[in-house]
């Protein structure tokens, strides 16, 4: 039996919260963080609306009150307040003589301020200023971070687009089973930039509208930001310092659709296969599942897609299910660990968050999700999907005690 | 019309990155997206650039997109009916 | 620990296309950076569309399926690439026509070819693998960690794994890095560069892959028995310290190790500490490096791994890899040790294995 990886802390920030108790609010009373951007400086403020965090830099950079904190990144300060947030839920002493790494995950890295520097760069080779330049590369974050946590043991960054953190948790359950670590702080950071708002609205992905997850008449995805951290435990770390875990992580699998670079397969075979392998390690049945946290972009594709994949696995029974995209937005690498967060919220809390702007099931499939908040309800097991780009299909299980 | 088509023909293999293709490889009738040349949805997207870019063509849905894609004449034909 | 390196492929500053060939015929460009010999990807590629590529990808591709073949071996349990700065070129082009149409219609393939695990999709794609397929990219520990997540799925179920480690210059990389004064401030011979002490080394890149499996292929590289990485320690001690325990792990003292393979690179600012460890725990050791061939990237480390592999299994040290004159009778045991920015540390110990 492969040793039991316990959650013991989590973290969490987006456009509906800037810590955990807030976005579960928000999730108890509907209230989505889908609105016109207000931060990000770009022209297409006022037509694409985004799950934003409703904090400025400066505002983030003041909550973390960080020496340096006025020349990170947004990706660093959104994971900074995170990842702060999960190691005091755990509450961990990193300096305790355990062995503790952090695995973060990003997409756009410091490209927020990349942009700035570009500016003007592409007028002026000699100008731009190189401390604009100097948090690009997608390990800039993850080392703030760990420098922030004061976490030097094993320090590394997955870039895997929309499936990252739950590979990243993927990673960290992995390196405490291999007896690298004794617990780890694993999740991602992603802030909203012109590069992301620009690339997906070049795929013409994004919908101009609030975005329908599961919806047969969906028009595409809500951009959003965030970020999440979860603490993963061995049991011999949690003996040590005699703490209570959450719950557990019983199963996780990562596949590859190699179909094309952006869609998924009409078949959703990478995806079926990452639910089969997760579901086979936490050796519960798909009867055993209680609800599926569906990685549920609504785009045209990924929905039919991911669709396809749980009717197929579901075959004799769907759960409920619900995407939860349409209260955060699609906040890229962090929406495997910021689902992941809802999921433990749901198995301590007893709840199903709803699937906003739901009217009519997708054509074929005759899948209806969970579309009112549904309370006071036993879940023992969620599945949790979370899909990237290059055919990168990942999913957990996440257990109660 | 021979002359816009001539330069789609152009315009397309540098768009598509086309490196292995001149204009003499291309005939304006036969379908785009179901030859050898293996185009794909990122390419009808690359196209709808192009159209808006070079000629000031705007197609809104990439749907609408497949039908007038067939050919590189069917191209030229609806840049013409627009511009 | 057992991991066996059964093929390699590698896209390099030098003439490194040819497994057989080992640093027969090398390149001494003088520069500021070193650029990689461009393949004839046509020749390997097959039924893959490179039109869409950029030059790291197209050179990604090429040193992948060079490894595969070298290895015989295409059906694999994983694939896993490391990048410490992802797809500059498609990264770059797609941030100005962003700039340049004022955030108006832009063309979406850089964007799509700029994510950073375009690499390890493309090539599941090429190969149809549909198994296991992560991105790291964590600055000079990137390959490394591909490294150790490939060597942790051969110890559970993993038969074959597939890892790269890969980086890319552009010029505006070049631009905005000599800037920060990260290279040599003139032109100097690559294999000249230790002796060009001072601040600064020489901006390379690469492409770098290696198959590894639970057991020993008819053609083997070498027994990769133990990885470790540290960051930022707080002084060489500690770097000393994560060697021996690599070794005393191993059963092993530095004395019995035949070759330690070092990323010394020129550069004075990071240079410092192998020069400690040469002259404490190393002052016994045959010392090698590397980056005068392949410049200085954040996936450097997997040439140094390539420059091992080719010594273990030629049994071989070309003179142009010694940092001092040395003989031997056979190498068994090396030690491969990476320092990049004194930030992100690497130890490897690589066993010879007999085919």
């Amino acid at each position: 039996m492969p040793e039991k990886i316990y959650i013991s802390g989590i973290g969490a920030i987006s456009s509906i919260g800037v810590n955990v108790p807030e976005l579960l609010a928000s999730i108890r009373s509907s209230r989505h963080g889908i609105q016109h951007i207000v931060h990000l400086d770009t022209s297409h403020r006022g037509n694409l609306p985004v799950g934003e965090v409703k904090l400025s830099n400066e505002q983030l950079a003041e909550r973390i009150q960080t020496e340096k904190a006025s020349n990170f990144s947004r990706t660093t300060l959104l994971g900074i307040v995170a990842a702060r947030e999960a190691v005091a839920h755990a509450g961990i002493d990193i300096q305790d003589g355990l062995k503790t790494g952090i695995i973060s995950s990003t997409s756009v890295g410091g490209i927020d301020k990349t942009e700035n520097f570009f500016k003007k760069f592409f007028a002026d080779p000699t100008s731009g200023r190189l401390r604009n330049i100097t948090s690009h590369d997608c390990g800039d974050s993850t080392e703030n971070i760990a420098v922030d946590l004061g976490v030097y043991h094993y320090i590394s960054t997955i870039s895997t687009a929309c499936s990252s953190s739950a590979n990243a948790i993927m990673t960290g359950a992995r390196l405490i089973r291999h007896k690298i670590l004794d617990r780890v702080i694993v999740g991602g950071t992603d802030a909203l930039t012109k590069y992301t708002l620009n690339g997906f609205n070049a795929l013409k992905i994004l919908d101009t509208g609030h975005c329908k997850p599961f919806d047969q008449n969906r028009n595409g995805l809500n951009l959003g930001e965030g970020a999440a951290y979860l603490v993963l435990e061995s049991e011999k770390s949690l003996k040590q310092r005699n703490a209570e875990p959450i719950c557990y992580l019983s199963g996780y699998g990562n596949a590859n659709d190699a179909y094309h670079q952006t869609a998924s397969s009409p078949e959703g075979n990478g995806a079926y296969s990452a639910m089969e392998i997760a579901l086979k390690q936490s050796t519960f049945l798909p009867g055993d599942i209680d609800y599926v946290n569906v990685h549920g972009t609504a785009t045209y594709v990924n929905d039919l897609s991911e669709g396809t994949a749980m009717s197929k696995l579901f075959s004799e029974g769907m759960p409920r299910f619900s995407s939860t995209k349409s209260f955060t937005g699609h906040t890229l690498a962090a929406a495997g660990s910021i689902e992941a967060v809802i999921s433990v919220l749901s198995i301590k809390n007893n709840f199903i968050a709803p699937n906003l702007n739901f009217q009519s099931s997708i054509e074929g499939l005759n899948m209806v999700p969970v579309q009112e908040l549904q309370e006071n309800i036993e879940i023992r097991n969620i599945l949790s999907n979370s899909f990237g780009f290059g055919g990168n299909c990942s999913a957990l299980v996440i257990s109660a005690l | 019309m021979e002359a816009l088509i001539s330069k789609l023909k152009e315009q397309l293999i540098e768009q598509l990155n086309l490196e292995d293709y001149t204009p003499e490889d291309i005939n304006e009738d036969d379908s785009l997206f179901e030859s050898e040349m293996g185009l794909d949805s990122i390419d009808a997207l690359e196209i709808i650039v192009l159209l808006e870019q070079e000629y000031g063509v705007k197609i809104q849905n990439k749907e609408d997109g497949e039908k007038i894609f067939h050919s590189v004449r069917t191209i030229a034909e609806h840049i013409q009916a627009n511009s | 620990m057992n991991v066996f390196i059964n093929g390699i492929g590698n896209v390099s500053p030098q003439n490194t296309l040819d497994n057989e060939d080992f640093l027969s015929d090398l390149i001494n460009h003088s520069g500021e950076s070193l650029y990689s010999v461009k393949p004839d990807y046509k020749s390997l590629i097959k039924g893959v569309n490179l039109r869409r590529m950029s030059r790291l990808l197209k050179n990604g591709t090429y040193s992948a399926q060079q490894c595969i073949e070298d290895a015989g071996q295409n059906e694999l349990d994983a694939i896993i690439t490391g990048t410490g700065m992802g797809c500059l070129a498609d990264t770059e082009k797609f941030l100005a026509n962003v700039y340049n149409n004022e955030e108006g219609v832009v063309s979406p393939t850089q964007f799509i070819q700029s994510t950073h695990n375009a690499m390890s999709g493309q090539i599941a794609m090429m190969l149809q693998c549909k198994n296991y397929n992560f991105t790291y990219t964590h600055r000079g520990s990137s390959f490394e960690s591909a490294l150790m997540d490939g060597m942790m799925l051969i110890e559970e179920e993993a038969n074959h794994v597939l890892v790269g480690g890969l980086d890319e210059l552009t010029d505006t990389y070049i631009a905005i890095t000599k800037r920060m004064k990260l290279w040599k401030n003139e032109a100097i011979p690559q294999l000249d560069l230790l002796q060009h002490v001072g601040p600064g080394s020489l901006a390379g890149e690469g492409a770098a892959f290696f198959m590894l499996s639970k057991k020993p292929g008819d053609k083997c590289y070498a027994n990769v028995k133990g990885i470790k990485m540290l960051f930022r320690p707080r002084s060489g001690d500690i770097v000393k310290k994560e060697i021996e325990e690599l070794l005393q792990e191993n059963k092993l003292t530095v004395d019995q190790i035949d070759l330690v393979v070092e990323g010394v690179n020129g550069d004075s600012n990071v240079d410092q500490t192998y020069y400690d460890l040469n002259e404490s725990i190393f002052s016994n050791s045959n010392i090698c490096y590397y980056k005068h061939l392949c410049g200085e990237y954040k996936t450097a480390s997997s040439f140094g791994l390539w420059t091992a592999c080719q010594i273990l299994q030629k049994q071989q040290v070309p003179e142009v890899l010694k940092l001092k004159p040395f003989q031997t009778d056979g190498i068994k045991k090396v030690l491969i040790y990476n320092n990049y920015n004194n930030c992100n540390h690497s130890i490897l110990l690589l066993e010879h294995v007999t085919t």
